[in-house]
């Protein structure tokens, strides 16, 4: 049976009293770029934190390429790769002791991370700077390590929280594009972003706005023939 | 198994190698219970008289009394600075890291808190060679017997580390924390004087050394030095290190989201 990347069913959360996430329910195919977007404040980041396991779902709520997150954490987790807002890796180690770093914490040994490192940097048209300090990288370059991280363990579903936060245009461009590329192997992107010109026509896209999902769909068929940029300052003004 | 153990090697040399890259933390380590048993305790000697008391069975000078105190000195920083290290981690995102990685929590923290200890164990190493450069030796025998010692000491004391690291959110709140956690534990134990000494002077202030933690891990690394099993420190620290840690894994559970 073919599972959906993610499936999410009545999800909601606060803090304390205030409502971040409410009776949330999507469902992300595989193999498709989907735009989660909103507003500063929308829910974006909790919902990445519930979806890390970071904030843990009830059980039945949140299932990741059929693996349910509440029941089983741990197995739902190596189902998901993740680029958080803020930089994970050490910068003064290199790209190469990074992603080793990484690769072992989700157990592979010694053969498979030398192997998963050298496929993921090529990936990323990265494999000459496996030796080169993170701190020597330009900051695209150190997103596009961060992407390398998350796709290590070979997840099905990537998720990334406002990537391109802090980057110049030509990196957000290229990052984007590295991205939508890599669904074409059959890889599911949820994208966080307030920023609509990331998303294509042909992709997916989420609109959250309160903690609520406003609409879901395909792009091209939501907007029609008005501008994504106009479409969402319309639909996000109250 | 294999992949646990993989997972948590990785964890461990991580943090050793951190501790080794930082060689400014390395000497304030060792340059802090240094100043204590070659200054402190020279000036000291004289006002402090000790009588015998268990393990020893002499006369013994005041450097050779605060040896396991200054042990437990060393091993309640390198705790303390471990979690700080967390706290770093949490406000850089590594900590998330660690903890969306497909383990339970218990287990990363474990793993993290078997590496920070090894890497106290280390400095209480190098710490105890030079002190024997300075003639306050051991028996050989006890140097070996000091490690496990030294190691559940480490486990409690780091473990009390992660239970702060789990409360305190920022770094800028951690200096006070260590105000209040570092310095009345470790003037309020053993580590300087005996129990004894100090109920002279107040009964509550003994009483309040007698149930600090910390008293019974010095006292276990004090016997442990001499080959000697005090079953009691043994009992309290081991204790004291589960209910650290316990608290410490409740701490760093996920909040949990409603249907």
């Amino acid at each position: 049976m073919n599972e959906p990347a993610l499936q999410i069913q009545g999800l909601s959360h606060r803090w304390h009293r205030k409502l971040a996430l409410e009776d949330v329910s999507l469902t992300l195919p595989m193999g498709r770029f989907t735009a989660l977007l909103g507003p500063n404040g929308a829910g974006k980041s909790t919902l990445i934190s519930v979806l890390t396991g970071l904030i843990r779902p009830a059980r039945d709520v949140v299932r990741i390429n059929g693996v349910d997150l509440g029941r089983t954490p741990q197995a739902a987790l190596t189902q998901i790769g993740v680029v958080f807002q803020q930089p994970t890796m050490d910068l003064d180690r290199s790209v190469h002791a990074n992603l080793d770093y990484f690769a072992a914490l989700h157990g592979m040994d010694r053969k498979t991370r030398r192997t998963r490192i050298s496929q993921v940097l090529e990936r990323l048209s990265m494999a000459e700077r496996a030796n080169e300090r993170l701190r020597d990288l330009n900051g695209g370059h150190r997103r596009r390590m961060e992407i390398a991280r998350a796709l290590i363990h070979r997840p099905k579903l990537l998720l990334l929280d406002e990537p391109t936060t802090g980057l110049d245009s030509g990196s957000r461009h290229a990052i984007t594009d590295h991205v939508h590329d890599l669904c074409a192997d059959g890889l599911s992107v949820l994208w966080c972003t307030h920023l609509t010109d990331e998303i294509r026509p042909s992709d997916q896209m989420i609109l959250l706005h309160k903690g609520r999902v406003v609409v879901h769909g395909d792009v091209d068929a939501l907007t029609g023939a008005v501008p994504l940029g106009q479409w969402f300052l319309q639909r996000t003004a109250a | 198994m294999r992949r646990a153990i993989i997972a948590a090697s990785a964890i461990a040399q991580r943090e050793v190698a951190r501790f080794l890259n930082q060689r400014a933390r390395f000497f304030a380590a060792l340059v802090r219970p240094l100043v204590w048993l070659l200054i402190f305790a020279a000036g000291f000697r004289a006002a402090l008289g000790l009588s015998i008391i268990a393990p020893y069975q002499t006369y013994i000078t005041y450097e050779t009394y605060i040896i396991p105190g200054l042990c437990g000195m060393i091993l309640l920083f390198s705790g303390m600075q471990s979690s700080l290290s967390l706290i770093h981690d949490r406000e850089s995102g590594t900590m998330r890291l660690m903890l969306t990685a497909p383990w339970p929590r218990w287990f990363t923290l474990g793993a993290k808190l078997m590496a920070s200890s090894f890497v106290g164990l280390l400095q209480v190493a190098v710490f105890l060679a030079i002190a024997a450069c300075f003639g306050i030796q051991m028996n050989i025998m006890g140097y070996i017997y000091v490690i496990p010692a030294l190691f559940l000491s480490a486990l409690m004391l780091g473990a009390l580390g992660l239970v702060l690291s789990a409360k305190v959110r920022q770094l800028e709140n951690f200096a006070g924390v260590m105000n209040f956690v570092i310095f009345p534990m470790f003037f309020c134990s053993s580590a300087l004087y005996p129990i004894w000494k100090m109920k002279e002077s107040s009964a509550f202030l003994a009483r309040l050394c007698e149930v600090n933690p910390f008293t019974h891990s010095v006292e276990l690394i004090r016997f442990a030095l001499y080959q000697q099993m005090n079953w009691p420190a043994l009992g309290w620290t081991t204790a004291a290190t589960i209910v650290f840690f316990v608290i410490a894994t409740v701490g760093y559970e996920p909040a949990r989201s409603k249907r």
